[in-house]
């Protein structure tokens, strides 16, 4: 529950709730899980999702991460029926796997679950197997996948996780170690990627990024038709994973988890590197700290000379900002990655939100905010009609999350900043740069300029000159 | 301009979009495809449609609690409508389909912005959601004090077996307020159209005919079938009150449950979207004896044939006077835009893949500048569509829509009061109960592919690269990526109103806008185009 001081300066300590907390959502800030596994199957190259479910939730989903990044994202499904519902799903996931593969040629199919067939307790890992005993002799067999994604035990970060997861699981085989390294970034974008590629080839080292949809849901135009837009992860680098040389996952919630990391460790004695989402100085520096290490190589002159750009834009812009306060809300990694830059920037966190549940925000907002300060309240489990009713007592001046906060910024007459999914509401979402201390320069300069249109927007001389 | 000869033949187009499927797909395929031929009765080639889409292959369709709480229930803005699931269906369905809405007053109730969910747990699927539920209905209750509350089931409700009911009536008596619930669960009928079926339903045992208060106005209508997308039905309001029809309940653009409880007293149903809605039309008829008929307020033409129909209907010189003098006003401004667009359109071409009507109504606009539209199919519609109304006796019903349940109605005791017999309205060259269908309107040649999937869409595009290709958000990126417009026929990509007359003019020069866009010319990377010159360059140069 979310419980705004008595009075908005200076911050005090949240006191207890005495509302009893709502049974319903109103105004959810989370979205189901098999979107995030669907967003995770479309980052391996040739990747095709799946769900095994009824037709609407991939139509749903379809619909939600087309909006999103404005590129096509096929996903196939068994297409249930109340019969197949009470009898069971074994025949039309096979009859779906097996048009799937002659219409897309995948390279993988990502089956994921849906509350329907989570709920009737389908087999799949079980069907899979089957189906993989009867085909897998056949020409171009792609690699299959299994994700268990019941909605009704976690959002979509937590389909993400468990696709990722699954990839790691399903493929990763161990052998003599090589130098590239494993990287999962979890839920970026589609520039973030991209620009993940680069940091790590200016240490000369090889990533393999998983999930990649830096291209995929970001592509060119098409000179010819593809059954499958272009980029991803090879299966083959998915392959590779065992034998990579460290890993590297982003995510300070995720830290707390079983991750991706710690099933290489685990397995194939992967050394294992559990990283802050980087977004802003601190937690940047602590990935060229660690490239930089594992590299044996310094820290390439371009990015020292971008984190001294970025500082310098810190420096210029503190009167715009400092002192600032902010709500933030959505995926949990992605606030804790922006709270500890909007800490850097002068910028107050007040109230850190999320639909997710993994107990462990308060915790990791605890661990990037500087000694000297109070950690921002953390919320888990929230819905937008808590938010908005904090946000009024609290008295934020700026908003950092996604699309479905519009609302909310209108009537409390503040500026939103859009990060994380789904942003519907704007043209570019995939091309949004948050990690690196360019990144974050991106990223700053849209905060401070948000705030100096509000305050020419809101001045009755209308000054051009800010 | 884009003559026939270009094109590959229709026939063989549709070898070619099944090529790749196995034998038996094709085949049930090939028969959701057919080449448009008409006999002079108006007699066109059967169609199979409203059949379930095979697994694996990626459909444009929906579910049924889609139909249900986002098509017929979604643009009502005075019910709180609650999911009853996990959080994705609800969150998914919250104000997507972009309808608009118009309280009277600031105070009035509008919840469209607000999605309730149930959100619901594993200690709800494993012990049952019907707690869940009636503590959320509580907190809806509490909170707005609504007129309406209504809940939506959605696939795991079913399967665990939540009387949802059972809760709607418990509540609804313990409140005082109407309750009511949907068992549209997502995995029922084959498409979105099962959960109209089953919203017109409910609508009609728990709403309509609840308010016996006649309003005033003379020639009294209800619209069925207008959701009010980009804000058509205000166009189609100022349209009808200019003329002196008096709207009494639009279902559902722009409306509140009082219009629907009251929609009895109305005098003739016009019938816009016939797929959702036509089983209230229906229903109505045989209960209170108001009948009903097809309009169409897409394309100029069609909307001033359908003013035309409504004052041949009531018969009264007044009316007719003031719907030809409005249409005379109106068409004068539509002609205008049309003769500026109209060459620079003409001979193009388009494709209409989208919904249970649309598909059909918006081809009129095409028409009306010129452009020809090669290839038409619904996403959810059933064989009367396509074909015409005239075919119902011989559609065969499947296990999918059988489960469907179908209202046994008989006229009310004391509220059933036949307006027109069927032969006063064929003396006044009115048709009843009729919707003839997509096809008889459609070229002869024209290609119509029902359900068209993912992949028959690339392969169409291939072949016949059209000038604009209609459909939705789902199919939009893919079409583009190939440089062909996508104009989405779901939101209208946020743009319109495209109902009524000035709709049309909105219409046309959007389609102006996206065909003739600058982007199209520069799709060709200069190293294809020069590809020639190039090569003698480095052949020079050797
Ligand atoms: S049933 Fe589950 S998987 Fe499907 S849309 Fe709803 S929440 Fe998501
Ligand atoms: S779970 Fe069922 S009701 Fe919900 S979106 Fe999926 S198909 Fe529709």
């Amino acid at each position: 529950m979310i419980t705004p001081p008595a009075l908005p300066e200076p911050v005090m300590a949240p006191t207890a709730s005495e509302e009893p907390s709502f049974e319903a959502a109103r105004n959810a800030c989370k979205l189901c899980s098999p979107l995030g596994a669907a967003l995770v199957f479309r980052g391996v190259r040739g990747g095709m999702p799946f769900l095994h479910g009824s037709q609407g939730c991939a139509t749903y989903i379809r619909r939600y991460l087309i909006s999103h990044y404005r590129e096509p994202v096929d996903i196939a499904s068994s297409n249930f029926s109340e019969e197949t519902a009470v009898f069971g799903g074994a025949v039309i996931l096979e009859k779906g796997l097996e048009n799937v593969r002659r219409l897309y040629k995948p390279e993988l199919i990502g089956v994921a679950t849906t509350c329907l067939s989570e709920t009737i307790g389908e087999d799949v890992p079980g069907l899979l197997k089957t189906y993989i005993g009867k085909h897998s002799r056949e020409k171009d067999f792609p690699a299959l996948v299994h994700a268990s994604t019941p909605s009704y035990r976690g959002t979509h970060m937590d389909g993400f996780h468990a696709a990722v997861m699954a990839l790691v699981s399903a493929l990763a085989q161990g052998g003599p170690r090589g130098n590239r390294i494993a990287v999962f970034p979890g839920m970026v974008s589609a520039a973030d990627l991209r620009r993940l590629r680069g940091i790590f080839s200016d240490f000369g080292l090889s990533p393999i990024l998983t999930p990649d949809y830096g291209d995929s849901l970001d592509g060119p135009v098409w000179e010819e038709y593809r059954p499958i837009a272009d980029g991803g992860t090879p299966v083959e680098d998915l392959r590779a994973l065992g034998q990579t040389a460290a890993s590297i996952q982003f995510g300070r919630i995720l830290a707390g988890q079983a991750g991706p990391g710690d099933l290489l460790l685990e397995r194939f004695q992967v050394p294992r590197y559990k990283l802050g989402l980087p977004i802003g100085l601190r937690e940047t520096d602590w990935l060229y700290d660690t490239l930089a290490a594992l590299s044996g190589r310094a820290i390439p002159a371009d990015r020292q000379r971008e984190r001294g750009r970025l500082l310098d834009a810190l420096v210029d812009g503190h009167k715009y900002l400092q002192g600032r306060r902010a709500i933030l809300y959505g995926e949990e990694d992605l606030v804790v990655g922006l709270a500890s830059f909007l800490m850097e920037t002068g910028v107050r966190p007040v109230l850190c939100a999320s639909g997710s549940r993994s107990g462990r925000l308060a915790e990791a907002l605890r661990a990037v905010t500087p000694p000297d300060q109070e950690p921002p309240e953390a919320c888990e489990g929230a819905d937008f009609a808590e938010l908005e009713k904090a946000a009024a007592e609290w008295k934020p001046d700026l908003l950092l999350g996604n699309s479905k906060g519009y609302r909310m910024a209108r009537r409390l007459g503040i500026p939103l900043i859009r990060v994380g999914f789904p942003v519907h509401d704007r043209f570019g979402a995939a091309r949004l740069r948050h990690l690196g201390y360019d990144g974050a320069l991106e990223l700053y300069d849209r905060l401070v300029n948000a705030v100096m249109e509000r305050a020419q927007d809101t001045n009755p001389t209308g000054y051009s000159y800010l | 301009m884009t003559t026939d000869n270009s094109r590959p033949d229709p026939a063989k187009t549709n070898d070619l979009l099944v090529e790749a499927y196995p034998p038996k797909l094709a085949k049930k395929r090939a028969g959701q495809m057919v080449v448009n031929r008409k006999t002079p009765d108006g007699v066109v080639p059967e169609i199979k449609a409203n059949i379930r889409t095979t697994p694996g292959i990626i459909s444009q369709r929906g579910c049924c609690y889609a139909g249900c709480k986002g098509v017929v229930l979604g643009p009502t803005r005075d019910i709180v409508n609650i999911t009853h699931g996990p959080i994705g269906c609800g969150f998914y369905s919250w104000l997507t389909r972009r309808n608009q809405t118009r309280p009277e007053s600031p105070e009035d109730a509008n919840f469209m912005t607000y999605c309730f969910s149930t959100d619901m747990q594993d200690e709800n699927i494993v012990f049952g959601g019907e707690k869940k539920l009636r503590a959320a209905i509580q907190e809806a209750y509490d909170l707005f004090h609504p007129k309406a509350i209504a809940v939506f089931a959605t696939c795991p409700v079913g399967l665990i077996g939540d009387d949802i009911h059972n809760v709607t009536r418990e509540m609804k008596e313990k409140l005082g307020i109407n309750v009511f619930a949907f068992s549209c669960e997502g995995y029922k009928g084959v498409s979105q159209s099962a959960g109209h079926h089953i919203a017109n339903n409910q609508l009609f045992k728990h709403v309509i005919g609840r308010d016996d208060t006649v309003g005033p106005g003379k020639f009294r209508v209800n619209l069925l079938g207008e959701y009010n997308i980009g804000g058509d039905a205000f166009l189609l309001e100022d349209l009808f009150e200019r003329c002196g029809i008096t709207l009494v309940a639009t279902f559902s653009g722009n409306s509140t449950i009082g219009k629907f409880e009251n929609a009895h007293t109305a005098d003739l149903n016009c019938v816009m979207c016939h797929r959702s809605i036509n089983y209230v039309a229906d229903m109505i008829e045989k209960k209170f004896g108001i009948p009903w008929f097809k309009v169409n307020f897409i394309g100029a033409e069609a909307s001033a044939k359908s003013l035309r129909k409504i004052a041949a209907y009531f018969q009264d010189e007044e009316l007719a006077a003031r719907v030809e003098k409005t249409i005379a006003e109106e068409l004068a401004a539509v002609k205008k835009v049309q003769d500026e667009i109209r060459p620079r359109c003409e001979g193009k071409t388009a494709m209409l893949f989208v919904g249970g009507s649309r598909a059909h109504h918006y081809q009129e606009l095409f028409t009306e500048i010129g452009m020809k539209t090669i290839a038409a199919g619904y996403e959810f519609a059933h064989r009367d569509d396509y074909e015409g109304r005239r075919v119902l006796p011989t559609i065969k019903v499947d296990a999918d829509s059988r489960n469907i349940e179908e209202l046994v109605v008989e006229p009310d005791p004391v509220k059933y009061q036949p307006r027109l017999t069927w032969e006063e309205l064929s003396a006044r060259g009115l048709p009843h109960n009729d919707y003839e269908g997509m096809m008889p309107e459609m070229d002869e040649g024209a290609l119509v592919i029902d359900d068209i999937s993912e992949h028959e869409m690339e392969r169409l595009l291939e072949l016949h690269k059209p000038a604009v290709f209609c459909a939705g958000i789902k199919e939009k990126y893919g079409i583009q990526k190939h440089g062909i417009p996508c104009k989405q026929l779901h939101s209208y990509d946020y743009g319109g109103p495209y109902a009524g007359f000035q709709g049309a003019v909105n219409f046309y020069r959007e389609i102006d806008r996206m065909v003739h866009a600058r982007v199209w010319a520069l799709m060709t990377p200069p190293w294809q185009t020069v590809s020639k010159p190039l090569l003698n360059a480095e052949w020079v140069r050797a």
